[in-house]
């Protein structure tokens, strides 16, 4: 069992996130004998502990008490507030109040944040009528599969709705979950008054001050708008207004080609829009591996109705008005000469995220954000303009910039709330999955193979890859669904997992077997006994596992090829007692 | 892992020596000696391959590669794989398209070792190809017979001279006076496909904007365009027992009648008295009024009345009432065929009519057809009236509501309903019609009021 998380007692024990492992080795027969001589290499490198910090005087906390929302010391009002009510606020709430802390929230604007309102999960209604209509439009895979559609279409107005209920669903869900918690919920902007302190209220409205021990800032984010740039909501406009579908039009020029881009330019593609991709760097898709961006870019973009420009900004952007349309200035990156201009029937600007971290009130505990973002140390932990710790206070999320994703987010406040409560913890981010919901999805965790590569020139190790495809999985087969890859990246001197990416049919869902053994620390050699059912999609992940060579010396090189013999008898054994297989004897 | 293949690169010096000093002068005579031409070829990726389908070219012509450098993705029957160039130099000409499938062995691009080579090698690659790089089975054998002069060059490149034809006849609404082209990304791709120049198309989009339709239109337009400029393919007589493959309208004719078996057709025919029509073109025939005016002139009063026979089914979903009723005249071309439209034949009187007319097929004769001038129909007739054709039955163009087959009009002996039997000239026509939108009462409607206005035409002439 891994129950490290509940048991939260002040003892200095040496804990890291990795420290999870059964002591009982496996109970597969097989690999019994390579257990007991490598499973202690895995518990080597967790033991490397960070010891808890001993400085802050947490003596007492109840242990895992579910449900109620525990007694606030004399001095404050609560023991955690979290400014900012999105998926990483939710979820450090959540695990406060597991750990019995009494705890608020404070939010401005509308409990879920961007992720629930206008991110993750409107987009992914959206992209869910996206993959339908392209299958049902996909006339060569239809008949593939024997089945005759009648010409499909849509309802934008529908098509809207839908988008627009599952927000709400998800919304209601989550504000009910705190409440049935106890969690408080307190309307208007948090700002941080001094240490410890925090106001709210509605604009108009007198501020409420209230103290707690510790503080999470979990303001998230707003989508970035480079200058020159007119939004108009309209005909020029971000996410924010894109997930409405208030319109589809005939040709969406989409500047960026991150998650966010792509994942439009699938919806729009798939709802009979023509895109153009603006691209500031000089590949598309930049933050993905390069194999599986250009993989991608064959399956994404060449096919569909997709042209792109890449190594331009797109400087000046004018919305459509008196009749004429949106007006796009494309400079070129490295000259910075005028390029090309676009007319367009509207533009969406999917260039990032920028935080949202104006007026919490950081100068009155004297901390200056970098580019907007709160600078915070691995532990989340506010640092000041002296590059000291602020004591009690967190920040989390797309706030602090270290990696702007909803669960990622809510994995930081889990960490905070685990190190609040008296267990260090330091979140691994190269064990936290991500994916970009196209069609066929992309998904990845840890390095990408030049970083990799990097990585390993600068430590001095070597690095392997190996690559399965999705072309040889009975299931994508069965689906029609064949065209994929997915690639590992791993160190065959020792088996670790540095990285996994996947491309193909239901790449988001897949990726989380290779994350968590990365979160685990479970080294390919072992990872590679585990069963996978018959026909599935994660034996795509099963054979890649599979077809990595780790080389561990002779000793096991040994064993393992005895296990296979072993094995093969084995079988031999079974088909020659059910007399499928002419035995001479037993 | 094993997906970086090196590819077998042949020299083939033999075959495909520089002919003849072209081009670069003194510099080119000490190259000379060690000038190479190589191909590369499609490699054999598994031993159960034997043909491969090119995933995309990673290089395009005339960039340079080194030694190890990836060119091609090539998929095979088990995986993708990059195919890397074997030779430094330079890509002169890609001879299988992304998308096209050659077999194991066959030349699929030629790699020259200078730059001044490059053209040469384009040369040799346009004849040793048939006029489609997709088809490529013959391909092998002609490399190997080594003398790339094959008929294949008759049916060549059917593309450059149509450019030189059409080049220059269109300026782009939003262009600024044609320094720009305007065209939406689906209609840029559908144009490197098809081989349309977009300079020459007329956009029909907002504001001006080339889009996907126009493209394909124009893809009809420039074979026909550019027919009179080449040799006359069936002249010489069809070799039977051969397979010929479709020039590019004939491809796009072919996809727009495979498209038109996604529409629920219905057909209504007619027996119409034309007499009294008849005697109208006996005496205003001097004038210049042609039948084929006058029948468009008929069709389109009787649409006014009607003006759901005029609408369309776009997206399955809707009808489109067009504005303007054009009626487009089928017309057979150099064994294509066009369909040159008469814009706002009800409101045109008929002498001005006839003058467009003619206009038209003279310009359809002399090949400068505009795409506004043979796209833009809402509903269409044609003719086979002169072949004494007594009646038939036409297919629906794609994206328009109706389209009416013209028999000839002919002397038939019809019973009266006062119980005598006389002689009287007439047609039957037969109108096929999307049923998405078009329902049978109407078209029975429709048809009733043209026989109304073509049994009494007096209306036609003001």
């Amino acid at each position: 069992m891994h129950s490290t998380l509940s048991f939260s007692q002040a003892t200095t024990v040496p804990t890291t996130n990795y420290a999870f492992h059964s002591q009982s080795p496996i109970n597969l027969r097989f690999c019994g004998l390579r257990r007991e001589a490598f499973g202690i290499s895995i518990l080597t490198r967790s033991s490397s502990g960070r010891v808890r910090l001993s400085t802050r005087g947490r003596s007492k906390r109840t242990s895992a008490s579910t449900g109620n929302n525990g007694t606030p010391p004399k001095s404050f009002d609560y023991d955690l507030i979290i400014i900012g009510a999105g998926v990483g606020g939710h979820g450090a709430a959540l695990h406060a109040v597991e750990k019995g802390l009494k705890t608020a929230i404070i939010e401005g604007d509308v409990v879920g944040g961007t992720c629930v309102n206008r991110g993750c999960v409107p987009s992914k209604a959206l992209l869910a009528v996206s993959g339908r209509m392209r299958e049902l439009q996909s006339e060569h895979h239809m008949k593939a599969l024997g089945l005759q559609v009648s010409a499909a279409g849509y309802d934008r107005q529908g098509v809207a709705d839908h988008a627009n209920n599952l927000a709400s669903k998800i919304r209601s869900n989550l504000t009910n979950s705190m409440k049935a918690l106890g969690v408080d919920i307190l309307t208007g902007f948090g700002t941080i008054v001094g240490p410890q302190k925090v106001k709210y209220g509605k604009v108009g409205f007198t501020d409420n001050v209230v103290t707690a021990k510790d503080i999470i800032i979990a303001t998230g984010s707003v989508p970035f708008v480079p200058k020159g740039i007119e939004v108009d909501g309209k005909t020029v406009i971000t996410s924010d207004h894109a997930l409405k579908l208030e319109f589809v039009p005939d040709w969406i020029a989409i500047v960026g080609s991150g998650y966010i881009g792509l994942e439009f330019s699938d919806v729009y593609t798939a709802l009979g829009s023509e895109v153009t991709f603006i691209e500031a760097l000089d590949q598309l898709m930049p933050g993905f591996d390069p194999e599986i961006s250009k993989l991608a870019q064959r399956v994404l973009i060449n096919p569909r109705k997709i042209d792109y420009h890449t190594g331009v900004f797109a400087t000046k952007i004018t919305p459509a008005r008196d009749g004429k349309p949106v007006i796009v200035e494309l400079t070129d990156a490295k000259t910075k000469e005028h390029k090309d201009t676009l007319e367009v029937d509207a533009a969406l600007i999917a260039t990032g995220r920028a935080p949202f971290t104006y007026g919490l009130g950081l100068e009155n505990i004297n901390v200056v954000t970098q580019r907007g973002f709160v600078p915070v140390d691995e532990r989340m932990r506010v640092i000041d303009a002296n590059g000291n710790l602020v004591p009690h206070l967190y920040c989390i999320g797309d706030a602090n910039g270290k990696m702007m994703l909803a669960h990622a987010a809510s994995a930081q406040g889990i960490s905070v709330v685990e190190q609040v409560t008296g267990r260090d913890h330091v979140l691994n981010h190269l064990s936290v999955p991500a994916a970009c919901f196209t069609h066929p999805e992309i998904s990845m965790v840890g390095l990408t193979e030049p970083q990799a590569r990097e990585k390993a020139e600068k430590e001095g190790f070597e690095i392997s890859v190996a690559k399965t495809s999705f072309k040889a999985n009975t299931k994508a087969l069965a689906e029609n669904e064949g065209e994929g890859l997915a690639k590992l990246i791993y160190r065959p001197d020792n088996g670790e997992i540095l990285g996994v990416h996947i491309f193909g049919l239901h790449a988001a869902d897949l990726i989380h077997e290779a994350s968590n053994a990365v979160a685990l620390g479970t080294r390919i050699q072992d990872i590679r006994f585990a069963v996978h059912a018959h026909p599935t999609l994660s034996e795509v992940l099963d054979e890649l596992f599979k077809s990595a060579k780790v080389s561990f010396g002779s000793f096991l090189h040994c064993s393992q090829e005895l296990l296979n013999f072993y094995l093969l008898r084995f079988c031999d054994y079974v088909l020659i007692r059910h007399k499928l297989l002419p035995g001479l004897e037993s | 892992m094993a997906n970086v293949l090196q590819t077998s690169f042949l020299p083939s010096t033999s075959s495909l020596r520089r002919p003849s000093i072209s081009g670069s002068k003194g510099k080119s005579q000490s190259l000379q000696v060690k000038a190479k031409i190589r191909e590369i070829f499609m490699p054999a990726l598994s031993s159960t391959m034997t043909e491969g389908k090119i995933v995309s070219w990673m290089k395009s012509e005339g960039d340079k590669l080194s030694k190890g450098e990836s060119v091609v993705v090539v998929e095979s029957d088990k995986a993708d794989m990059d195919v890397e160039s074997f030779h430094e130099g330079f890509l002169a000409a890609i001879m299988v398209e992304e998308g096209g499938v050659a077999p194991v062995g066959s030349a699929i691009a030629l790699l020259a070792e200078t730059e001044d080579e490059i053209s040469e090698a384009k040369a040799k690659s346009q004849s040793s190809s048939s006029s489609t790089p997709q088809v490529v089975e013959e391909k092998p054998k002609q490399i190997e017979e080594a003398a790339p002069d094959v008929p294949a060059a008759a049916a060549a490149p059917s593309v450059p001279v149509a450019k030189a034809v059409t080049l220059g006849s269109a300026v782009h609404p939003a262009s600024e006076g044609g320094k720009r082209i305007v065209a939406s990304p689906y209609a840029k791709k559908l144009a490197k496909e098809l081989k349309v120049d977009l300079g020459t198309v007329v956009g029909s989009g907002p504001l001006g904007r080339i889009v996907a339709k126009d493209v394909e239109a124009a893809a009809v337009a420039v074979p026909v365009a550019a027919s009179p400029a080449k040799p006359d393919p069936v002249a010489p007589g069809i070799e039977l027992g051969t397979v010929v493959p479709f020039t590019t309208m004939q491809g796009a004719v072919s996809r727009n009648m495979v498209e038109s078996l996604s529409v629920p057709t219905f057909r209504v025919g007619y027996t119409i008295t034309t007499n009294a029509l008849d005697a109208l073109y006996k005496k205003i025939k001097s004038k210049g009024v042609t039948m084929t005016a006058l029948l468009a002139k008929a069709t389109a009063l009787a649409l006014v009345q009607h003006p759901v026979v005029n609408s369309c089914c776009r997206d399955g979903n809707s009808f489109t009432y067009n504005s303007s009723i054009n009626i487009a005249v089928a017309v057979a071309i150099d064994g294509g065929l066009i369909t040159p439209v008469l814009q706002d034949a009800d409101k045109v009187d008929i002498y001005t009519l006839s003058r467009k007319w003619k206009e038209l097929v003279d310009k359809a004769r002399a090949k400068q057809l505009q795409p506004h001038e043979y796209n833009t129909g809402t509903f269409t007739l044609s003719n086979l009236g002169m072949f004494g054709v007594d009646r038939f039955d036409a297919i629906l163009p794609p994206g328009t509501g109706a389209i009416m087959a013209v028999g000839a009009s002919q002397p038939t002996v019809v019973a009266s309903k006062d119980g005598r039997i006389g002689m009287k000239n007439q047609m039957q026509v037969n109108v096929t019609a999307d049923h998405r939108v078009i329902y049978g009462a109407d078209l029975a409607a429709f048809l009733q009021t043209l026989a109304k206005i073509v049994e009494d035409p007096k209306d036609l002439t003001f």
